[in-house]
């Protein structure tokens, strides 16, 4: 017989085709966690001192060949100290260093705004008076960072909470204002023009003890001397960490390493993004997603369930169906055009006028916002949903359909106890495929209301809670904004891998849940199998 | 033509006068005229293709399903048009319960599988219902086997007990005819053997008529027989006359197993 034909090197063909995919998933997952499952270790800091030059301290990121020069290597350094230095990484050649130590006393400190510095403390400062130098002045600074930061938690929870209802309230008062206006209602207008004066008063005393809060914060500093020996003054309160690299156990690094970590999932972002948290983007992801599945599934499916079960089968169903099945291969910023025309501007521009009069011309629907995003991530997604139900619907056994109606079962009956029972584990299937598109989708988004920095989540605690009109933050996006908008984009590529990280972990944790549901499901209205 | 001879009984319950059934163009029934007594078992017999499955489904309206379906002539059952305009296809469905070639267990427990004819016709008293499937199963002789375990999944269960859960399924909605359509033609002779006995002793209270390909089976579980041949029936009479004495000569053909 042929080789050919024998089949072997089907078997073969068949085998590689498999294995070559499973290399580029686990290569993609690889790439992804090596890269960014490291961002948070608390590196050493290596000191360098150069033949020629000032010595430099930074954390070793990378090593290559010097090009066109055999033999020889270059190091790279991330230094820090962008304020100083204006760059945050060097590269040094080999030949060039006379000298490498790891100072145990060298500092990294972690500010609100600048990037990390890297140095040594020199002295802590109150005002203009010395409070510590030298020996002890890690100790005192620790006790300064708490004493700043309980500063700080009482400036942030004034901030978000009083001050943020004396905004609402005067806001509110503004709109209320200008119907008035509109009513030519000169009584109430006088009336409200007291309660305005009340409101800004209270405005200005509560901004005057957060003025004096900030003030008590600012007064302690940081004296550092960086590697070159020039020294630099850091407020206590623009720090938001500081560790000695070169002291810490691996006990200690990891809990570093932990709270970085513990920091980038439930913390706000800062410095455009590039540092800090991206709790507001997770939130808006998650929320989105459930929103388009609140939207998409209860649609496709009753969608689905008429082209199946009721309609006639015939021409104008099947051209339906040809519709339907394209409408699932239609590009996403198509979609999001028409988001932007027709939800955005369409439905959200008539609410305004309807209900938001007032407002305008700034609009409260009528703009981007995470209602409109998830609709039209919804109208993306319902075609994979209608399309898995159909198929599921299909595959329910004629026999018993048939054993339902002759008991007796009217159509509705039938198709409620038995065949959607039977459909359920394939209709899942189609709403995890739909969910996990929706998840990863990102270009109808940035027209239909996600933004770089939306640090009102929209659901909080103020009622009506839900804010279905707020632009929200985007995981997809923040990839995009932090890996190619920023200033900074080499500092910032570890926070790219490490939302891309997180971006994976959502879409898989999202999907896992749904496949457990359908497992249940599936053990429970196991089919036929004899 | 030779025209079939009414049976000699008292009672007919289901009567058929002058059917034509049609997918389409195609004819597939050619005017039969048959009456089913009453409490006895009744075969209906033929090569593939006959139409006896054809005319089973005319007899509950499932062929209503079927799109193309056309019917002409009339079907009685306890003395109803059941193709009259005001006919509830709902109630009759329940007057008429079939069992199907291939077992069908909802994918629910054996006790739902059993109470769902009751349920969806508005019945949930707990004791109506337990009463019900306990008296539907012994009926159906599966009540021994699975009285222990009515919550578990009817999918668990064997080929045969499946079908025996059908039959059971059928009869709790007491039905005035039980129609079975290939009952045993998936299951082992054991299995099938059960079926047989749990067909014979239904009997007594119910009008069964079953369609088979199983010659022996037919001698074996029914009084009467109807022999089909393209869409025509060729002869009805009692079992025992047809297979020892047949009148016509295709009729002979087919029981002697000269074609089929």
């Amino acid at each position: 017989m042929k080789f050919w034909q024998r089949g072997d090197p089907f078997i073969w063909l068949t085998g590689g085709a498999l294995a070559l995919c499973l290399a580029m998933i686990a290569g993609l997952v690889g790439i992804i966690v090596y890269n960014g499952a490291g961002v948070f270790w608390p590196q050493d800091l290596t000191l360098l001192r150069l033949k020629d030059g000032p010595p430099i301290m930074g954390k070793l990121v990378d090593r290559q060949p010097i090009p066109g020069a055999a033999g020889r290597y270059r190091v790279q350094l991330k230094v820090g100290n962008r304020d100083a230095y204006g760059q945050d990484f060097r590269w040094v050649d080999e030949d060039a260093i006379a000298d490498r130590e790891t100072p145990a006393e060298a500092v990294v400190f972690e500010r609100v705004e600048w990037g990390d510095m890297h140095g040594f403390i020199a002295a802590l400062y109150e005002e203009e008076r010395l409070l510590a130098k030298g020996e002890g002045s890690w100790e005192a600074l620790q006790g300064l960072m708490d004493q700043v930061g309980e500063l700080g938690e009482r400036i942030h929870a004034l901030e978000r909470g009083e001050l943020g209802k004396l905004n609402r309230a005067i806001d509110d008062l503004r709109l209320q204002e200008r119907r008035l206006q509109r009513e030519q209602n000169d009584a109430q207008l006088a009336a409200n023009e007291v309660r305005r004066q009340a409101l800004w008063d209270e405005h200005e005393a509560l901004s005057g003890r957060l003025d004096e809060l900030r003030a008590q914060q600012e007064r302690w500093g940081v004296e550092v001397e960086l590697a070159g020996g020039e020294t630099r003054r850091v407020g206590v309160a623009a720090i938001v960490r500081a560790y000695r690299p070169n002291l810490m156990g691996v006990g200690a690094k990891v809990q570093t390493y932990l709270s970085k970590g513990w920091e980038f999932v439930a913390g706000e972002p800062r410095e455009s993004n590039t540092e800090g948290g991206i709790f507001p983007a997770l939130f808006g992801t998650v929320m989105m997603v459930m929103l388009m599945s609140l939207a998409a599934v209860p649609f496709g499916v009753l969608a689905a369930l008429y082209l199946r079960e009721y309609a006639r089968q015939g021409f104008l169903v099947r051209l339906v169906r040809i519709a339907v099945n394209n409408l699932a291969g239609v590009p996403s910023i198509v979609f999001g055009m028409f988001g932007l025309g027709f939800f955005v501007y369409g439905i959200g521009g008539s609410i305004d006028q309807l209900f938001y009069a007032d407002a305008l011309p700034t609009p409260t629907y009528g703009t981007g916002g995470i209602l409109w995003a998830s609709l039209t991530l919804a109208l993306l997604t319902v075609p994979v949903v209608i399309v898995a139900t159909e198929e599921s619907l299909a595959a329910v056994p004629r026999e018993m359909r048939e054993g339902a109606l002759a008991l007796g079962a009217t159509k509705f009956q039938m198709i409620w106890s038995v065949v959607l029972p039977s459909a359920l584990p394939g209709i899942l299937t189609g709403v995890i495929l739909a969910t996990a598109r929706g998840a990863g989708e990102v270009a109808p988004l940035m027209i239909t209301g996600v933004v770089k920095l939306a640090p009102d989540l929209p659901l909080d605690a103020f009622a009506p809670f839900f804010h279905l009109e707020r632009k929200f933050m985007h995981l997809g996006f923040h990839i995009y904004d932090v890996g190619f908008q920023s200033p900074n984009v080499e500092a910032a590529r570890p926070m790219v891998y490490t939302t891309a990280l997180m971006l994976l972990t959502i879409v898989l944790l999202l999907n896992l849940t749904a496949i457990v549901v359908r497992n249940k499901l599936r053990r429970k209205y196991a089919t036929a199998a004899f | 033509m030779s025209q079939p001879l009414a049976s000699d009984q008292a009672n007919p319950i289901v009567e058929v006068e002058n059917l034509n059934m049609f997918y389409g163009e195609t004819q597939a029934l050619h005017d039969i005229d048959l009456s089913i007594p009453e409490r006895e078992v009744t075969a209906f017999i033929g090569p593939s293709g006959c139409g006896k499955s054809t005319l089973l489904r005319c007899l509950n309206r499932l062929n209503d399903l079927i799109e193309s379906a056309r019917i002409e002539g009339s079907v009685q059952v306890s003395g109803r048009d059941i193709y009259a305009p005001d006919c509830d296809v709902i109630d009759l469905r329940r007057r008429v319960g079939m069992v199907f070639q291939k077992s069908n267990p909802f994918p629910k427990s054996i006790y739902e599988n059993v109470a769902y004819g009751l349920r969806i016709a508005g019945e949930n008293r707990r004791r109506v219902l337990d009463e019900a499937v306990e008296k539907s199963l012994k009926a159906a002789a599966l009540w021994d086997e699975v009285k222990d375990r009515l919550k578990d999944n009817a999918l668990s269960l064997s080929g045969g007990q499946q079908q025996r859960l059908c039959i059971a399924r059928t009869l709790a909605v007491e039905p005035e005819v039980v129609l079975m359509d290939e009952p045993c033609s998936a299951l082992d002779p054991i299995a099938t053997a059960r079926v047989e006995e749990t067909i014979t002793e239904l009997k007594s209270d119910y009008t069964i008529i079953v369609v088979t390909h199983n010659l022996q089976q037919a001698a074996r579980i029914s009084t009467y027989t109807a022999f089909y041949y393209l869409g025509s029936l060729i002869e009805f009479s009692q079992t025992e006359d047809m297979f020892t004495n047949p009148r016509s000569k295709q009729t002979e053909d087919y029981v002697t197993g000269r074609f089929g």
